[in-house]
Order: C-alpha cells, then structure tokens, then sequence
C-alpha cells in the first residue's frame, strides 16, 4: 500500500468527518432537546455559504467574511426558529418532516431569486490557497488543514461548552427531561431559541468551509443533510459524543471505501465484477453500516437515556 | 341527515378522471390528459402510501424508491429486447414485495423518527446502486424504446387505451386500500398503530402484520413505477431521488393521511399547483414551499378533513 496515498485519504476522510460533525452538532442538539427533526438544516448550510460568498467579495477578505457569515447564519436561524420551527415543537415528526421540507423549497427559491442559478465559487487568499509540505513527502492542500483545525476546534469548543459550562448544564437538562427544567424555572423557549441558532451557525460555518472547494450552489445542502442524519442516527439522537464519533467514522467508510475498496473486493472476486460492483457498494457503505447499526441498536450507538 | 359531501365529490372526480380524454379531444386540449395521466399515475403511489402511513402508521420516507424499481422492470428488460408486459409487470410488482420485505424486515425494528430515517437511508442506496450501474445508464438513466406490450389486448402506445390502463390501476389501487383496512388484516394494522402493546398481549404479532402491509405497499407503488417508466419512456435513478418521496408524503397529508381518497385529492392539487407555479414563475420553489408550510401550520386533516367538516356543519 502506498503510504502517502494512504496518509492524504486518511485527512480527506477526517475533514469530510469535522465537516460532518459541524452539520450533524446543530441537527442532533436540536433533535435531542426540542424532538425536532430539521430538514432544513442543510438549507442553513446552504445560505451560509452564499453569506460567505457575498460578503467575501464584498469585503476582500476571506477570513473576515466567515466570520461575519457565521453571525448572519445565527441570526437567520433565529429567525427561522421564531417564525416556522417553535410552532412545529409540539406536532408529531410528519408535519415537521413536511414543514421543514417546505422550507427547503422556499431556500432554495430564495437563493435562485438573489444569487441566479449558477454555482458561486469562493476566491481563497494566497496563504490558505497553497500546499503544506509534511514529512515523508506527503503534501497536503492547506486549506483542508485548515478545516481540519477549525473544525476540530469547533468540535472540542461545543463539547466544552456542553459538559462544563452552566449553558450546557441547561442544554443537558432540556435534552434529559424539557418539563422538569422547564418546572425548575429554566426559561426553555430562550434555550430552544439559542440552540437552534447555534447549531444554524455551526451548518452555516461548514457551508463556507465547503464553498470554496465545490462553490455555493442551489441544493447543495439536500444530499449531504441526508448523510448528517445517518450521522445523528448511527450516533444516537441527542449525543454530541455519539455525533462526533460517528461522524468521523462515517467520513472515513466513505473516503476509505470509494478509494480501497475495489481493492479488497480484487480479492475475493475477479478485477471484472469487483470494478463493476465496487462503486455502487462504496456509495452505500454508510447506509448499509446504518441499517446494520439499527439492526443489532435500534437507537444508535449512545443512545439518549431519558425518553 | 349530513348531505353526503365526501362521497360527492368522490363519484365527482372519478367520473371526471373517466370522461377526460373525450372532453380533451372535444377541446383539443391534448395537455390536460397528459397531466391527469401524471396525477393519477403519482396518485396511484400515494394511495399506496397511506396505506401504510395513513392507517398503518408508519412513516416511510423511501417511497419514491418503489416507482424507480417500478419504471426499472420496464427499462431493464426492454434494454435486452423483452417488452411483454406479460413480464415487465409482475417483475415490477415481485421486486417491489422483495424490496418491501428485505428491508421492512430490519425497519420495522424501529420506530418513530428512526423509522423515518432508516427508509430514507434505504432508499438512497437503492438510488446509488443504480446510479453506478453503468451498463442501463448510471446517473442518466436510458430511454426506452416502447411501451409494454401487450399483444391484441391492449395497445398501450394509444393514448386513451394508456389513460384507462392508468385509470384502472387508480381505481384498483383505491378499492385494494378500501377492502385492506376494512377487513380484520387491516383493523390489526391500525389497531397497531394506536397501541401497538395492546395489540400485542390480545395475541396479534403485530410485527408480522405491519410487514405484510408495508409489502402490499411496496407492490403497489411499484406497479405505479411500472406505469411511470411506460408513462415517460424513460428512466434513471433521479425518480428515486428522496425529494419525490417527500412530495409523496406532502400529497398523502395535504389530501388527509388516513382517508381512503385523501391522496388522490392531494395528488391533484399540488401536481396542478406545481405546473401554474413553474409555468408562472421560475422561482416556484419559493412559492410552493411558503405554501407547504402554511398547509402543515394552518390546515390540519388536509382536504378530506375539510371536507368532513363541511359535511358535519350542513
């Protein structure tokens, strides 16, 4: 095996695993603690690299323009939640399912009515655009360590902020039992408010971390939103533990897999049918590692205990 | 005495959907047969879909992928030269009840929002598996050449002889769905969706049950894939794609999840609302979504629902 092959497809696989840990924090926070399944979350993704793209030709600059995007996906998730999402809290999950899939179709008619039709690339400045060279002559972009770093950062940053601090502490007890915090004076209409933003703003932030790789485009969050769910569910609904495991284990079955498994299967089968049928099993490798998840754990690998 | 308003305006629709291709020949408005073809088509699986999530209570957001299969039983065997339908349909309706049952079997495991997602996640493999199967057409999908054959009985290259086949599966779609949850099979089955325990301890392996149900689903929407992939001489992996399962949903809800002709009500108005929407405007997204929000936020029972209501006021 070739070993600097090997090393760049392990950090693709770990940045497609932050980037889904970014989308999957908000899905599964907001799922755990309101029993609200968002739809739209990817919608959030989406408009927060359209932010990003806006502002960065606006302003020149690249890291200025996330940070200020990363705001402006916060306060549209806030409004999101006070306008659509608060209503939907006490409905069951099919009128949720329904409603948020309607706001799907009203982002992406929004972004077709701002930003036209085409793709939106993000321009990189100079020093995220290069290459760092690591030993062992493996050179890597620089902008995927870059990803890497923020959202590991992001990652240790939510995990600190829900275990340790009097936020999280809150966060902790909506999840656990929403009436009894609720009874115990916790104001849960604000939490709910504020959680659903943060994690509005972390969809937002992996939205612009992708842009500039793939440009900003109409339903470019529908398909990887449906990964961030397999994500949640392969995690167990509620656990930010559970999501960051299972969001870099899904990242790497599904770097690893499109890249080695034709590989393994030259094995066990001749080059012909392991060339034909590789590609369709390395697409679904992470739903079949979901069904087989569900199968053996019907709630997922941490699954919430109060329910 | 309640006038009888639903069953009105049911015997209104069907009569109407019957007479259609001679009024549009009187018209000649041609387009209009070839939308109620599409309705009655998207309406013969949504029907199929409240079966099980209606009455049944199981949300299955994978629906669409049983109109891929569908349409692939017409385009896999008119590739290799077979265009009997005397073929194409019962593999239709055999690799949907397959699909249904391998993977009912391990949904059906779980409830509630995983159940939801689970179906989802099935459904995407089946799309990526025919998305790499290069050979009928990978992410394109291949045209196909003609229509089912089948020789001196039907001519389903005639329009109107096509529209009645279509009718008929409609109808037999609602009458299978009407003699399903009146019977003791189907009264488990709902019974099992209110309380699924005391459905249990009265002796019914409610498991057992809601897996036959979401079988004769699969079957049914499958056979309306078989008319889909006929209707459009066409197929890919895209009619799998889990947005058409979603409006699937929206049509069962919007006409009333639970009520025997709810889908078909739903069916026709948001395929109706979909083409004035995208003939008007190209940011119909944006419209249609502000309205599907609305409907879940203000209109609760869909249209049957306030059909029911109009007929308890009068």
């Amino acid at each position: 095996m070739e070993w600097v092959l090997f090393v760049s497809q392990l950090l693709n696989g770990l940045q497609l695993g932050v980037l889904l840990f970014l989308l999957a924090a908000g899905l599964t926070l907001v799922f755990g603690i309101m029993d609200f399944v968002n739809l739209a979350h990817g919608s959030l993704y989406m408009m927060g690299a359209y932010f990003c793209v806006t502002l960065t030709s606006a302003l020149g600059s690249f890291p200025l323009a996330v940070l200020l995007a990363v705001i402006l996906t916060f306060i549209l998730g806030i409004a999101v939640e006070l306008i659509v999402s608060r209503h939907l809290y006490q409905r069951d999950h099919l009128d949720q399912v329904l409603a948020t899939f309607g706001l799907i179709l009203f982002f992406n008619g929004a972004v077709h009515l701002i930003w036209g039709p085409e793709g939106n690339p993000i321009a990189l400045p100079d020093y995220l655009n290069g290459r760092i060279s690591l030993p062992a002559g493996i050179e890597i972009p620089t902008f995927r360590l870059v990803i890497i770093a923020i959202g590991l950062a992001v990652a240790v940053g939510l995990i600190w902020l829900v275990t340790k601090t009097r936020m999280g502490m809150l966060i902790r007890a909506g999840a656990s039992n929403r009436r009894m915090a609720g009874a115990l004076g916790v104001d849960i209409r604000k939490l709910f408010t504020l959680v659903f933003a943060l994690g509005a703003a972390m969809a937002g932030l992996a939205g612009m971390m992708i842009a500039p790789i793939t440009e900003a485009n109409i339903g470019m969050g529908d398909d990887i939103l449906i990964v961030a769910f397999v994500v949640i569910i392969i995690g167990g609904i509620g656990s930010i533990r559970g999501a960051f495991i299972a969001a870099l284990l899904v990242g790497m079955i599904d770097v690893m897999g499109r890249s080695y498994l034709d590989d393994f299967m030259k094995l066990i089968m001749d080059n012909q049918s392991a060339e034909t049928a590789s590609p369709a099993l390395s697409a679904m490798a992470i739903y079949i590692l979901m069904a087989g998840i569900l199968y053996f754990r019907p709630r997922g690998l941490f699954p919430p205990r109060h329910r | 005495m309640h006038p009888p308003v639903r069953l009105g305006v049911r015997i209104a629709v069907l009569l109407a959907l019957a007479v259609l291709p001679a009024l549009t020949g009187a018209l000649d408005q041609p387009f209009l047969l070839d939308l109620a073809l599409r309705i009655m088509i998207l309406a013969t699986a949504a029907v199929s879909l409240n079966l099980i999530l209606g009455y049944g209570g199981m949300i299955s957001f994978g629906h669409a992928a049983y109109i891929g299969i569908g349409a692939y039983a017409v385009g896999i065997p008119a590739y290799y030269g077979e265009y009997s339908g005397y073929v194409q349909l019962p593999l239709a309706i055999g690799a949907g009840a397959l699909f249904a049952l391998v993977t009912g079997y391990i949904c059906l495991r779980t409830k509630g929002v995983y159940f939801i997602m689970i179906t989802l996640a099935f459904a995407q493999m089946a799309y990526f598996a025919f998305v790499s199967i290069e050979e009928y057409g990978g992410d394109d999908g291949l045209v196909i050449e003609q229509r089912s054959e089948f020789t001196g009985i039907i001519d389903m290259e005639s329009t109107h002889q096509f529209y009645y086949v279509v009718l008929v599966f409609l109808v037999g779609a609602l009458y299978l769905v009407s003699r399903i949850v009146n019977a003791r099979f189907g009264m488990a089955v709902q019974g099992a969706k209110d309380n699924d325990q005391r459905m249990q301890s009265l002796g019914f392996d409610t498991f057992r049950y809601r897996l036959a149900c979401y079988v004769i689903a699969g079957a049914m929407a499958a056979a309306a894939g078989w008319l889909m992939g006929n209707y459009n001489y066409f197929f890919s992996p895209e009619m799998m794609g889990w947005t058409h399962s979603g409006e699937l949903i929206f049509m069962v809800v919007l006409g009333g999840a639970g009520s025997l002709f709810g889908p078909l009500y739903g069916a026709i108005v948001l395929i109706i609302l979909e083409e004035q929407l995208s003939s008007a405007t190209v940011y119909w997204p944006l419209i249609l979504g502000a309205i599907l929000i609305a409907v879940v936020l203000f209109a609760r029972g869909g249209l049957e629902g306030m059909l029911a209501k109009l007929e308890r006021r009068k």
